[in-house]
């Protein structure tokens, strides 16, 4: 049996991976999972310098999955590549570093020392993220913005991009197109829809940022139904997730045209969801006498 | 080490109005230290996330460990309805508990209020020092608070004047001319403030131990944090993670 997938030229052990800013760096879950068993391990996103993020409450549950609102907290490139690169680099497995900025320029600077980071496998833009004001979403939902950002790091990048994407969009394959013929190596999608919750005893928004991104296996219909729409509309391989809980949920992105899958809020729930769905898409492998996972790549007829 | 794992319930029972009293049979037991949490999953998958609640109290031979919380929700609504023998699913042992040497052989007052009298149950039993133990209620309904009796001097307040101190936990302290050299605390946030107020006064170090929203409980969504003094060792931000950095904190350390 042969779980392997290849992404822009990099082998990955099997399709699985973690969905950026669910795993933090990888090191608060390795008490739980071996990383080495993991396709991939996706870290939270790095700007080019320290990002406070949002006020608190920044969580919140919903029925069947959660809002977010961090803001994209995290401790800069320097510390990154310092602290949790070398952490990361001791297990046998992919490592994909989530980009993040306000500006052009901020990616750029990322992207570019990241660049002399040769265990760096592969670059994830984040132009997605609904809960911070500048940046970020405002790339990510024209597809125009969406060209000309990821012309702009197609250039300077070493390692090949992966574009995230926003469902917070009229037609997805309008900017799965645009980021392809900007440059893009591969697309990943989905990231969160955004949301609201209101506590009506206290008459509060649940969130200090009044809206988050939602996330939770709620969200899977809409992500298997955009992951199957991006993914026949480029070449390019595509990394589908949103709401992955089981190894089913998994196979069914592949089915719908996904070349490999990340497990996000799952992980909050169930710290060993990964490796639940690693075992679990072998076995539905070897139950179907399946030889080669990427046979059940876009196989849904 | 942490870990997710079943557990089993020994037994649970009311022991004031929406105030449950539940015994955990559990291996998490053997490493609990008095400030620690779980967190607690509710069986319905539209409530998937892990409740955090705070450990009361461990037995002797730590195969059991408690935890007493209030119905505040769906999540600890289904809890309520737990039987003795049903399984459970908690993840833990998460936090950092109480700094007990910090305390010892001090004069230390152990202050709850509401909910957070629960984790000042295993403090209380564990702490070696000469104890005053405040606690704050609403009304008459003192949970605890005869437990807690056998650990130290007990003094109650209640908001509504029925037993004890009328007012809160500060008054009691100031209607009995109490002091000390130490202070640990757990309540809520206008409790906390109040806390870290008095002992900045006095110069008096306190050790408060804070809850947020939370997701993961083990550091990694950086959902549940708080502003600190200083740049977060970890973060590189003013922002410490209040489920792996603490619950506890150095009140002096912390903005809130």
């Amino acid at each position: 049996m042969n779980t392997q997938v290849n992404i822009a030229g990099v082998t990955l052990k099997n399709p699985v991976m973690t969905g950026s800013g669910t795993f933090g760096s990888g090191m608060e879950y390795s008490e739980f999972v071996d990383l080495s068993r993991l396709g991939a391990v996706v870290t939270k996103g790095v700007a080019n310098v320290p990002w406070p993020g949002n006020p608190t409450p920044r969580v919140a549950e919903v029925y069947g999955g959660m809002l977010n609102a961090i803001g994209l907290q995290n401790p800069g490139i320097d510390v990154f590549l310092e602290r949790d690169i070398p952490f990361l680099k001791q297990y046998d497995t992919r490592i994909i570093v989530n980009v993040c900025g306000k500006t052009e320029e901020d990616y750029l600077e990322v992207v570019e020392k990241l660049g002399e980071e040769p265990a760096v496998a592969l670059l994830e833009i984040n132009v997605s993220c609904p809960n911070v004001k500048e940046g970020a979403i405002a790339f990510g939902q024209k597809a125009d913005a969406l060209y000309r950002i990821t012309e702009q790091i197609r250039k300077k990048a070493r390692q090949p991009i992966i574009m995230k994407l926003s469902p917070n969009v009229t037609d997805i394959t309008e900017m799965a197109r645009a980021a392809e013929a900007a440059g893009a190596d591969a697309l990943s999608l989905i990231n969160t829809l955004t949301g609201m919750k209101i506590d009506i005893h206290r008459r509060r928004f649940a969130l200090a940022n009044k809206t988050g991104g939602m996330s939770g296996p709620a969200i899977k219909p809409v992500a298997v139904r955009m992951v199957y729409q991006a993914s026949h509309a480029v070449k390019i391989p595509v990394i589908g997730m949103g709401g992955i809980a089981t190894a089913e949920d998994a196979i069914e992105f592949i089915l719908a045209g996904a070349t490999a899958v990340s497990i996000g809020a799952m992980n909050f729930v169930d710290p060993y969801t990964t490796v639940k769905v690693i075992q679990g898409i072998e076995d539905y492998m070897n139950l179907y006498h399946v030889e080669n996972l990427t046979d059940l790549i876009g196989a849904v007829e | 080490m942490k870990e997710k794992n079943m557990a089993r319930v020994l037994s649970q029972q009311e022991i004031a109005p929406r105030i449950c009293d539940l015994w955990l049979e559990t291996t998490m037991a053997a490493q609990a230290l008095p400030g620690q949490f779980i967190g607690v999953y509710p069986e319905n998958a539209a409530t998937l996330l892990p409740r955090p609640i705070s450990i009361c109290e461990v037995n002797a031979e730590k195969t059991a460990l408690r935890i007493v919380y209030r119905i505040a929700g769906q999540g600890t609504a289904e809890f309520s309805g737990l039987k003795k023998g049903d399984p459970v699913d908690i993840l833990g042992v998460l936090g950092n508990g109480f700094p007990l040497e910090a305390g010892r052989g001090k004069r230390c007052f152990l202050i709850g209020g509401g909910i957070g009298i629960p984790p000042i149950l295993q403090l209380a039993k564990t702490l070696e020092a000469e104890k005053s133990i405040i606690l704050g209620y609403r009304d008459s309904h003192l949970f605890l608070a005869e437990e807690l009796a056998k650990y130290g001097k007990v003094y109650a307040a209640t908001e509504d004047g029925s037993r004890g101190t009328r007012g809160n936990v500060l008054d009691a302290i100031g209607e009995n001319a109490l002091e000390a050299d130490v202070i640990y605390a757990c309540g809520p946030m206008p409790m906390l403030r109040a806390v870290k107020r008095y002992a900045a006064q006095r110069g008096i170090r306190a050790y408060i131990s804070l809850e947020e929203h939370m997701a993961c409980g083990v550091g990694a969504c950086l959902g549940c944090v708080v502003k600190t003094r200083d740049v977060d060792p970890h973060s590189h931000v003013h922002n410490a993670r209040i489920c792996t950095d603490g619950p506890v904190f150095d009140a002096e350390e912390v903005d809130i």
